[in-house]
């Protein structure tokens, strides 16, 4: 027996003091971690809330997306301009024929719903240069997003949800909501004054969400992206599309059949003052615009067989030498994106065929 | 008769990766539970430091076999001291299974694995989004058992430290030996 074990024996209550203190530190431990994970803070919009709020909305979809559940995998490649490399170091700016995995969506949670000429309408792409860093990015074919904060985003979610009791969104919610957030209601006037496109391939897509690149120099700048169609824009006519659910999805599988179809990457180039933290303002139009590359999508599939579903379309899966801005909706969509990604990865047994099937896409071809 | 205490570099291992472990756990319930930009802030931390525990632990494990611990008194129940060899298992295990799981989580998503500026380590597994969901979950599930665990070790420790008043807590505590012994 080592010397040091032979301790004076301590009195009952100092033992129980010392026994008392043991459990109030370990409980104060406990309490700290509960707390930091959130679980003592039912009003902090967690990533579940998120999950919850897009079920409450769209219902319980299991397998697919939480939000643009309805959508069709492509591939393609690009090709970076001449000169893209003046704005950014990252690997794909100074490379052709850049393998893309994309995909092409309608906003909302509900993978069944009919095509609309209204609904917002998505393009994700995957870059996979080949021995270099990849590129992920989600665009809108909105002007600017229709929030600009989690709590907006979240409010808006419960706002539009329908009411149990009536099956449809609540009209004075809405209004709340956006008296609550005047950035809303003025988003939603350059979203609702937006020219609607006839499908999705003469249609322009936009990051909305500022990044920043660093070219080789080291000069950093602001930008936001869009994909600009180098089909000629047509626009959208409701009487030629009756019966069909997913004409936009038809349509776009049909023309990529007969020839690929192309979009320009256009950056715009902040300047001082543009704000990178607001999604819902818009920039000046006259910022300068640089064609950084050439987008070719050049086939279709299915989600069941197209590699598109297994993407999570992150916005921060940046290359070096494209990074973050300030705007905290990055973080937000990273966040959430990621959950759901987590979730219908776990249900892809049980995932049921999606809305545009490997049949209707082979059923297009001419 | 000389006490038993584990040597400073052990001392400086068990107090570092303790700081990092801690830091590395409540930073995990803290960014998956958050949708602002403390997410994106707390993720570029969480994965070079799941990396450094990793290596250190490679350095622990190692410095552990050279430099054994000091042997437990021979006071202490030999339940107690099976309690101690388990539980110390159990740390050391999940100090190489929470980086290695994570790792292997986003490998298999495919996520890239950033460190930071530009750069990224390969990845472990290949894509496999299935595979993801279950490694993902048990990234959780072994999280919490981490902290379970952290809190049973920092129980037992303040048990040495207070009730039994014995060499265990001296032995890795920064502290010089009181000069109060018989």
């Amino acid at each position: 027996m080592q010397p040091d074990d032979k301790q004076r024996p301590l009195g009952l209550i100092n033992t129980l003091g010392r026994f008392a203190s043991i459990g109030l530190v370990l409980c104060a431990a406990a309490a700290l971690f509960v707390f930091v994970g959130g679980w003592l803070s039912p009003e902090r919009l967690t990533q579940d809330r998120f999950m919850a709020a897009f079920e409450a909305h769209d219902g319980r979809h299991p397998g697919f997306r939480r939000n643009h559940a309805k959508g069709v995998c492509v591939t393609g490649w690009f090709d970076a301009a001449t000169d893209a490399a003046t704005w950014s170091k990252a690997a794909i700016f100074h490379l052709q024929h850049v393998p893309i995995v994309g995909r092409f969506a309608l906003a909302g949670g509900m993978p069944f719903a009919a095509d609309q000429a209204a609904t917002v309408r998505s393009m994700a792409l995957r870059f996979l240069p080949i021995g270099a860093e990849e590129w992920r990015t989600g665009m809108n074919d909105i002007p600017v997003f229709a929030v600009n904060s989690n709590e907006g985003f979240y409010a808006q979610l419960l706002a539009s949800a329908p009411d149990p009791a009536t099956g449809k969104p609540n009209p004075s919610a809405m209004q709340v909501f956006l008296r609550r957030h005047p950035e809303t209601a003025r988003a939603m006037q350059l979203i609702k004054a937006r020219a609607i496109s006839s499908g999705f391939a003469d249609d322009t897509y936009n990051s909305l969400n500022a990044f920043s690149m660093t070219n080789a120099a080291g000069t950093s700048i602001a930008v936001r992206w869009a994909t600009v169609p180098m089909q000629p824009f047509v626009a959208h006519d409701a009487a030629a599309h009756i019966g069909d659910e997913n004409y936009l999805f038809d349509d776009l599988v049909k023309q990529i059949a007969l020839h690929p179809l192309k979009w320009q990457l256009v950056l715009t180039i902040g300047e001082e003052g543009d704000s990178t933290r607001d999604a819902t303002v818009p920039w000046p139009k006259e910022r300068r615009l640089a064609t950084a590359g050439t987008v070719t999508i050049a086939r279709a599939m299915s989600e069941e067989t197209g590699a598109c579903n297994d993407v999570n379309y992150d916005p921060l899966v940046l290359p070096d030498g494209i990074a973050a801005s300030d705007d905290p909706l990055l973080a937000t969509r990273s966040s959430t994106y990621a959950r759901s990604f987590t979730l219908r990865s776990a249900e892809k047994s049980v995932k049921p065929v999606s809305a545009v099937s490997s049949r209707d896409i082979d059923g297009s071809r001419p | 008769m000389q006490e038993g205490r584990f040597t400073p570099l052990s001392r400086l291992l068990h107090w570092a990766m303790a700081a990092m472990i801690l830091t590395m756990l409540f930073v995990g319930v803290g960014m998956v539970s958050s949708t602002t930009e403390r997410y994106r802030y707390l993720l570029a931390l969480h994965r070079p430091l799941g990396i450094a525990i990793l290596v250190l632990a490679v350095v622990r494990l190692a410095n552990r076999l050279l430099n054994p611990p000091p042997p437990p008194p021979a006071s202490l129940p030999k339940i107690q001291q099976l309690a101690a060899t388990v539980s110390h298992m159990l740390l050391y295990g999940l100090m190489f299974i929470m980086p290695l799981l994570g790792w292997a989580m986003l490998s298999a998503a495919p996520d890239p694995i950033v460190l930071f500026g530009p750069l990224r380590l390969p990845a472990i597994l290949s894509a496999d989004p299935a595979l993801y969901a279950r490694l993902r979950a048990l990234h959780t599930d072994f999280g919490l058992l981490f902290y379970a665990v952290i809190l049973v070790h920092l129980g037992a420790a303040l048990m040495h430290a207070w009730i039994r008043r014995d060499s265990v807590f001296r032995s890795m505590a920064g502290r010089r030996r009181p000069p109060t012994t018989s």
